[in-house]
């Protein structure tokens, strides 16, 4: 799978610099902080409550690394069992296919609009956009993805992607925008929570009662029933999910969950992990077609895009795994300074940047697994354990190697790496290096400090002072207190 | 107890006081420190720099340099948490049998300084004298790499004359992170600017920790601020006693 025909990147700066961007904005990192702070507390208290949280995320995480380890087999006994119950299954194995497929089925309803349910999936593959080509509206109908659309924005967020917005500035985006789209706000609209959220509620009505084509997404998909999922808070997917004539789910491949029990666990650890609510408001199942109630077309288009390339690889797979809660983007503390759009992707926060390299090719995203202090948190927080730190470490290695290959001349970096290895390597370079260093800072550093240092660390030493090395290393210390004159015993010290 | 000390190389050339200090609280509780001269780093920064057959000779020579004593002793989270975590991964990835064995024999002798104390050595009270306020910044690895727990808290509040704060979002990254700082540095500067922050609103005289790179991230911006607030490896007031001059 190339990055060019897959569309989960989406083309912005490398980190560094996109974060820079966001950085300069104060009342961004203002939303974040009260936003992501929000949530943590409150999956916390809840997470809290139960005895058997860690055996909860022990059970989740196995149950998704085999069902990984035998995905084919699951896939295709999900195909089956959602044919038998009405359903149809398409399969998709990039981007361009998926949306194909799902223009297909659009037209062939005679519709030129569809309603849509909060769908990463369809995001990732910038269903939008293509169905806009072919002439076809798309109406996000999740508040928060509603914001984003009228704002011609992109999400930010996994689960409130509208996140780095504040009140006011919705209510300029609604009273700007959603006469354009449909019904308009009400006269004298306030940043009153209540108040944005009637007329959301009125704007939105309006394309839930014309629709006859809808597309969702897919928390979940049950192998052995057929049965296929959605975890929502405000009951708009609902709407989505049973009023239209036609339904079209979009769902990744890793979705898929071997038998209907599994859901139990999964339904426990989602609500708690992403919103920090004990249950979700809204959980929706629906397996194929019902006679006379609900849509009475339904079709699955199982979405590949990089997803067996991930599988592949032993160390990276893991990311999979994931349930898009969020979790690990509330606790990440450069998320919480940049927010999402310095990803460049849709997936942004820790999984984004161990899975968006995945999918597009790690040289495609080669700045995305060197966000992170590896400061551990992410793993911590994640319900199914995804060790997103060794991950990351993991796709660094990666994205030196691929430079390593693609280049003829080495990298500054590179070269440096190299230098300092060899003097690490060697106790006696190592310590020729100390003296030479201790003689050297003598010459620069005023009080045991050193201000402006020169290349790569001039950002550094922009705002911290380094110290100066020790006119003694331990190292000589040792030999000069303890050694002189005496024999080393049993050649330790060599 | 016949323990070898692993300064570390950042240590050994930028921070001797934080290796001496070690020496002289293990030798003051009655065990003998002895300090391998063929030791240099554990590779941990080329490793998460993404270096990784860079890694290699180091991790050779930390398991064969450091065979056969009681127990390691290391003053930095980070770096046992290189050595314990990530060697094994190494080993398995780029070395050989000889080697996995190598490090699966000297891992389990590896320990951070509040972990030899508390856990090996089981002292809690090293009898240290400190008559200042400290507030203490639990750094992420040794945090959440080797899961410390409230080791370190539990031996600074047995120090005589000190007076410990609590610091606010204690448990939240500082920024550094190796080349991180380097790499991604107005990210970093704006995560410092939080925790100078939070260490500012103790009024604390010194920041404790048990890593020296931590410290001098953090130390660095507040030096830079001329804040007058102090770093301090948690050896070093564990060192400290009445006698000597703080
Ligand atoms: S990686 Fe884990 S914590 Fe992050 S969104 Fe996925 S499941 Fe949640």
């Amino acid at each position: 799978m190339s990055g060019a025909d897959n569309v989960v990147w989406l083309g912005t700066p490398p980190f560094p610099e996109a974060a820079r961007a966001a950085l300069a904005d104060t009342r961004l990192r203002a939303n974040l902080r009260r936003a992501t702070g929000t949530i943590r507390d409150r999956r916390l208290a809840v997470t809290a409550e139960l005895d058997d949280w860690e055996d909860l995320r022990e059970t989740a995480a196995a149950l998704k690394r085999r069902t990984l380890r035998h995905l084919d087999r699951h896939l295709l006994r999900l195909e089956e069992t959602v044919t038998a119950a009405g359903g149809t299954v398409h399969w998709a194995a990039d981007a361009a296919e998926a949306n194909a497929i799902v223009t297909r089925l659009v037209r062939a309803t005679g519709e030129n609009e569809i309603v849509k349910v909060k769908s990463m999936a369809t995001q990732e593959i910038g269903l939008n956009e293509a169905l806009a080509e072919a002439g076809i509206r798309a109406y996000e109908t999740d508040l928060a993805e509603l914001i984003v659309q009228l704002g011609g924005d992109r999400p930010s967020h996994i689960l409130v992607p509208a996140i780095h917005r504040g009140r006011s500035e919705i209510r300029e985006i609604f009273r700007r925008q959603m006469g354009k789209w449909g019904r308009p706000a009400a006269e004298g609209l306030t940043d009153d929570p209540r108040d944005l959220a009637e007329a959301a509620r009125l704007h939105l009505r309006e394309k839930f009662l014309r629709a006859k084509v809808a597309v969702s997404g897919a928390n979940f998909a049950a192998a052995d029933t057929g049965t296929v999922v959605v975890v929502e808070s405000e009951g708009n997917g609902r709407m989505c999910l049973t009023l239209p004539e036609t339904l079209i789910t979009v769902m990744g491949i890793e979705k898929v969950l071997p038998s209907f029990a599994d859901l139990d666990v999964f339904l426990r650890l989602l609500p708690r992990s992403s919103t920090g609510e004990r249950m979700n408001p809204y959980t929706s199942l629906w397996t194929g077609v019902m006679e006379g109630d609900g849509p009475q077309d339904f079709h699955l288009v199982l979405l590949d895009n990089g997803r067996t390339a991930t599988l592949a690889d032993e160390v990276g797979r893991q990311a999979l795994s994931c349930i898009r809660c969020s979790a690990c983007l509330n606790v990440c503390p450069v998320y919480e300074r940049t927010g999402g759009h310095a990803y460049g992707s849709v997936y942004p926060g820790p999984i984004g940047a161990v899975l968006t390299p995945q999918l597009v090719g790690v040289e495609n995203a080669a700045s995305l697994p060197f966000a992170s202090t590896l400061c551990g948190a992410c793993y911590d927080a994640c319900p199914v354990k995804i060790d997103i730190p060794e991950v990351l470490v993991h796709l660094r290695s990666k994205a030196v190697e691929a430079k390593r290959r693609d280049r003829i001349l080495p990298t500054p970096e590179a070269l440096a790496m190299k230098a300092a290895g060899a003097v690490l390597s060697s106790p006696r370079r190592l310590a020729a290096l100390q003296r030479l260093a201790a003689l050297g800072a003598r010459l620069v550093a005023r009080d045991g400090r050193i201000g402006v240092l020169p290349g790569p660390f001039a950002r550094w030493s922009g705002t911290r002072d380094t110290p100066a090395p020790a006119r003694e290393s331990l190292r000589a210390w040792w030999r000069r207190t303890r050694e002189e004159g005496r024999t080393t015993r049993n050649g330790k010290s060599r | 107890m016949r323990i070898a000390l692993f300064i570390t190389c950042f240590n050994d050339m930028m921070f001797p006081r934080t290796g001496r200090a070690v020496t002289e609280l293990l030798e003051r509780l009655g065990h003998t420190v002895e300090f391998p001269q063929g030791q240099t780093c554990c590779g941990q920064m080329h490793f998460n720099t993404g270096y990784r057959p860079e890694t290699l000779p180091m991790v050779r020579r930390f398991s064969k340099v450091f065979a056969g004593y009681d127990a390691v002793v290391t003053p930095s989270g980070s770096c046992a948490g290189m050595v314990r975590d990530q060697h094994r991964v190494v080993a398995a990835q780029l070395g050989d049998a000889a080697l996995t064995e190598a490090v699966e024999r000297v891992v389990p002798t590896v320990y951070e300084l509040s972990e030899l104390l508390v856990d090996v050595l089981g002292v809690t009270d090293v009898g240290a004298h400190f008559p200042h306020r400290v507030t203490y910044h639990p750094t992420c690895h040794s945090l959440r790499m080797l899961r410390v727990g409230d080791r370190p808290l539990t031996l600074l509040r047995a120090v005589k004359g000190i007076d410990l704060v609590e610091l606010p979002a204690a448990e939240s990254c500082c920024g550094f992170g190796g080349t991180f700082a380097l790499k991604n540095a107005d990210v970093s500067n704006a995560m410092l600017a939080d925790k100078m922050r939070h260490v500012l609103d103790t009024g604390a005289e010194y920041l404790c920790a048990g890593d020296n790179s931590c410290l001098t991230h953090i130390g660095g911006g507040l030096s830079r601020l001329r804040t007058g607030v102090g770093t301090m490896h948690l050896a070093e007031i564990l060192a400290s006693t009445e006698g000597s001059v703080r």
